[in-house]
């Protein structure tokens, strides 16, 4: 396939004329276009269509006090391009409106819904405007606005009244579950239409671990930020925390220290393992295979033990910092390493050994939760959960980060969507990090692991993308003055895939739903920060 | 089934003996930070860089007030590196589960130079609760009916999902928290005790209350990680209540960012009275 280029300034100009103002700042990493009305529908399409764009997020800012508008962030990316093309559309605060695009493009559908929770602007023509992010008991605020205080008192939470969309017909039955499930996972509302066994259609309702993550952004200096950010999905501290901390160099222009950029690439992989790992035993678990999910926890246990010698925490916290990492590599930190993967190698392949030799294993598995790939192309769907359809998306090969440019490495890709095949990528991705964590063995990491701190130039933005074990990790951050931020806009790969599940459950049977769920194992608090 | 066999055959017993023996804790893990109050000459580098203000500095004129709050640490370890006289030092030591909210918290008063740095220790202490010895009895009776077989419902009240992590990990073959007689239980209805989590975000209130009343008497409840003990980083906001005790009668408090395993498991024996019997 040969790369795409995005439009050139003139040739937007030619196109769309007096909406398309002008050029913004330029780096290797983004490229803004500035454009003068709130409708940008024409522009998306024609990106979309001619240039073969994806559309990575859609985020707002409050700049009413500083330029006098909000404004939108419409971001897209190309197969090939490792540039970030960037959309900057004002919104009238005497409007507070703009175009919605979900109807076209459903990827946006919760995204376009937080602006409006979170920033009083409306999405005009949006297919199902109803509040998101925040519950329908909340009052008229508008916790991102730079108006409102993080530490407002609300009235306490008194219960739902969301209308689930009706379940009708003979025999036809709603299963309510959540936010408090049976096991130990994190909260959030399935209510499950079903016929008899086969769930008919599935309705969410997240945002339950609602923090207040992205305004607590703008109140924190940003070395404190960084513990924040290494907080929003637990089980992917370190990608989130690399994630902030790369948004905040490109933002200052810090140049990290090659080793600490080989530190965060080992240790984003051991982050990946460990979860993958974790996920396999998890989906025996689910159709009973137990006893393969005992091996598989213990090989976790492994490798958090590892993390945890090597960085002080079982789940890497505490290490990344910006401008690097916050310890040196260890002379025999390679050492420690090698010895645990070569371990963790011959472990794993007898793991997969076991599950490969279960029949009734991958009799549940096989064409269970199937997730068509135009579907997937469509809603949007990013990390293993695409792969697993089609989707053909790395940020470590897209947008090369930390020091993937010095590995090769396979990125698994099936066609076929079912729950053996979100399996088979997280199997092929273990052998894909071992091989990385190996390659990384065999060259020593000398030199700073954390350039000299400075101050952080206020008014500077940057883009910033993670592969996490999950998928594609964006951060976007506005620096401020005193080492502050103005903004910080998170998105975890989860926002984009639950819509996946709804899809991927659809005719299954209810018993199926664990499995299924767990295949995609989606982070809540990433979603609901 | 007979490859299922020879693989636990070969893999053998992996289940450590905590807390029989001690746990097996390597030297770079950050577990409790302690205070040379004696020696220290300035608590504002550590207090500044704190990320969730579990040190905190008051001055009145000459007069100085350092807390130390364990209910809030993440155990970064940034304190340690932020003076230059080495009087906060990052330990191993991980049992840091209390019943009693203010045995995390630790006062040093100081008179101040000029400068602002600390002249002289005029005392240091550790907040005790008053309520605590009325406590005590009720929670006797408790341990009596719940310290043999104890059923335990876990609830994210907003957690990040780190605690949770570590929460499963009781289950592996390695912490085996059955051994002890303890369960995880699908329905409050069916439990002993809540293992909450999370900083009590304003969505999840009223689910942790209705969760709360379904759990039949005598229950308790534990706070689990900075989050469910103070809020942690999140700390009070809009969004979020700051700590499992702002809704709820606490028992016992566990710190941790998240807690690892072998502390979970401290503090749920020490919540049903199973440490002392050994002891």
């Amino acid at each position: 396939m040969t790369a795409e280029r995005f439009p050139t300034f003139q040739e937007l100009q030619e196109m769309f004329g007096e909406l398309v103002v002008s050029m913004g700042t330029e780096s290797d990493h983004h490229l803004y276009v500035d454009i003068g009305g709130p409708d940008v529908r024409g522009i998306v399409e024609h990106l979309l269509r001619e240039h073969g764009a994806r559309i990575v997020t859609v985020f707002a800012e409050d700049r009413r006090s500083r330029e006098g508008f909000f404004f939108n962030y419409y971001v897209f990316e190309q197969f090939g391009n490792p540039q970030y093309f960037v959309l900057r559309v004002p919104i009238h605060p005497h409007d507070e409106e703009f175009p919605s695009l979900s109807a076209e493009l459903p990827a946006v559908n919760w995204q376009e819904r937080e602006i409006q929770d979170w920033f009083g602007l409306r999405a005009v023509g949006h297919p199902n405007p109803r509040r998101v992010a925040m519950h329908d008991n909340w009052p008229d605020v508008h916790p991102l606005r730079k108006d409102f205080a993080i530490g407002t008192s609300l009235p306490r939470f008194e219960g739902e009244r969301h209308i689930y969309r009706p379940a009708l017909g003979e025999g036809v039955l709603q299963v309510p579950v959540g936010p408090v499930h049976a096991g130990i996972i994190e909260p959030g509302h399935f209510s499950f239409a079903v016929a008899g066994e086969p769930i008919l259609y599935l309705q969410l309702r997240m945002f339950y671990t609602h923090k207040g993550t992205e305004k607590l952004f703008e109140n924190l200096p940003v070395h404190k930020a960084v513990f924040l950010a290494e907080s929003i999905s637990g089980d992917s501290s370190f990608s989130h925390g690399t994630a902030f901390c790369q948004a905040i160099e490109r933002a200052a222009e810090i140049e990290v220290p090659p080793a600490a950029l080989m530190t965060r690439t080992i240790l984003l992989e051991l982050e990946r393992i460990y979860n993958h790992v974790a996920d396999i035993g998890a989906i025996a678990t689910d159709v009973g295979f137990v006893v393969a999910n005992a091996h598989a926890s213990r090989l976790r246990e492994m490798l958090v033990s590892l993390n945890e010698q090597m960085t002080g925490n079982r789940l890497l916290r505490g290490m990344v910092c910006v401008g690097g990492v916050r310890r040196p590599w260890q002379p025999g930190h390679h050492h420690t390493l090698r010895r645990a993967v070569d371990l963790f190698d011959r472990d794993f392949d007898r793991l997969i050994a076991l599950i490969d030799s279960s029949d009734s294993t991958r009799d549940r598995l096989e064409h269970t939760g199937i997730l068509r790939p135009e579907k997937a192309r469509d809603l949007g769907i990013v990390g293993v959960g695409g792969r697993a359809s089609g989707i053909d998306l790395d940020v470590r090969r897209d947008h090369p980060y930390a020091a993937y440019d010095r590995f090769s490495f396979r990125i698994p890709v099936y066609q076929t969507g079912d729950v053996w095949h979100r399996m088979q990528v997280r199997i092929d991705e273990v052998r894909e990090s071992i091989r990385i964590l190996r390659r990384a063995t065999e060259h020593a990491v000398d030199g700073a692991h954390c350039a000299a701190t400075r101050p952080i130039p206020p008014d500077r933005c940057a883009l910033s993308a993670v592969e996490g074990w999950r998928g594609e990790i964006i951060h976007w951050v506005r620096t401020g003055p005193n080492n502050r931020l103005e903004r910080c806009k998170v998105k975890d790969p989860s926002l984009n895939n639950w819509p996946a599940l709804v899809e991927a459950v659809q005719g299954n049977i209810i018993a199926d739903f664990p499995v299924i769920n767990k295949s995609f194992n989606l982070s809540y608090s990433g979603t609901d920060r | 089934m007979f490859k299922i066999i020879h693989q636990s055959i070969r893999t053998g017993i992996v289940t450590t003996t905590y807390p029989e023996t001690p746990a097996n804790v390597p030297p770079s893990f950050r577990g409790k930070p302690v205070f040379d109050f004696e020696g220290w000459l300035d608590a504002r580098p550590a207090a500044e860089v704190c990320p969730t203000q579990a040190i905190s500095v008051r001055d009145d004129g000459d007069h100085r007030t350092v807390t130390v709050d364990y209910g809030r640490c993440v155990f970064c370890g940034l304190c340690a590196e932020a003076g230059l006289d080495q009087a906060v030092r990052v330990t191993q030591e991980f049992e840091l589960a209390t019943r009693d909210r203010g045995h995390l918290i630790l006062t040093a008063e100081y008179q101040l130079h000029p400068d602002g740095t600390q002249r002289q220790l005029l005392d240091s202490a550790t907040r005790e609760d008053d309520v605590e010895t009325a406590g005590r009895a009720v929670h006797t009776a408790i341990h009596k009916l719940l310290g043999r077989s104890l059923a335990i419902r876990q609830i994210d009240a907003g957690s990040c999902n780190g605690c949770e992590i570590e929460i499963v990990a009781l289950n592996n073959p390695i912490y085996d928290i059955e051994r002890f007689g303890i369960h995880f239980v699908a329905s409050p209805r069916h439990a002993d005790m809540l293992l909450v989590t999370g900083p009590v975000t304003r969505n999840m209130e009223l689910a942790l209350l209705k969760t709360f009343r379904a759990t039949p008497e005598p229950k308790v409840v534990v706070a689990v990680g900075a989050c469910g003990i103070s809020g942690g980083i999140f700390g009070e906001n809009y969004a979020s209540l700051g700590g499992v005790d702002k809704v709820l009668p606490v028992d016992v408090y566990i710190p941790g960012c998240p807690p690892r395993p072998q502390t979970l498991l401290h503090g749920i024996l020490l919540a049903v009275g199973r440490l002392e019997q050994k002891q």
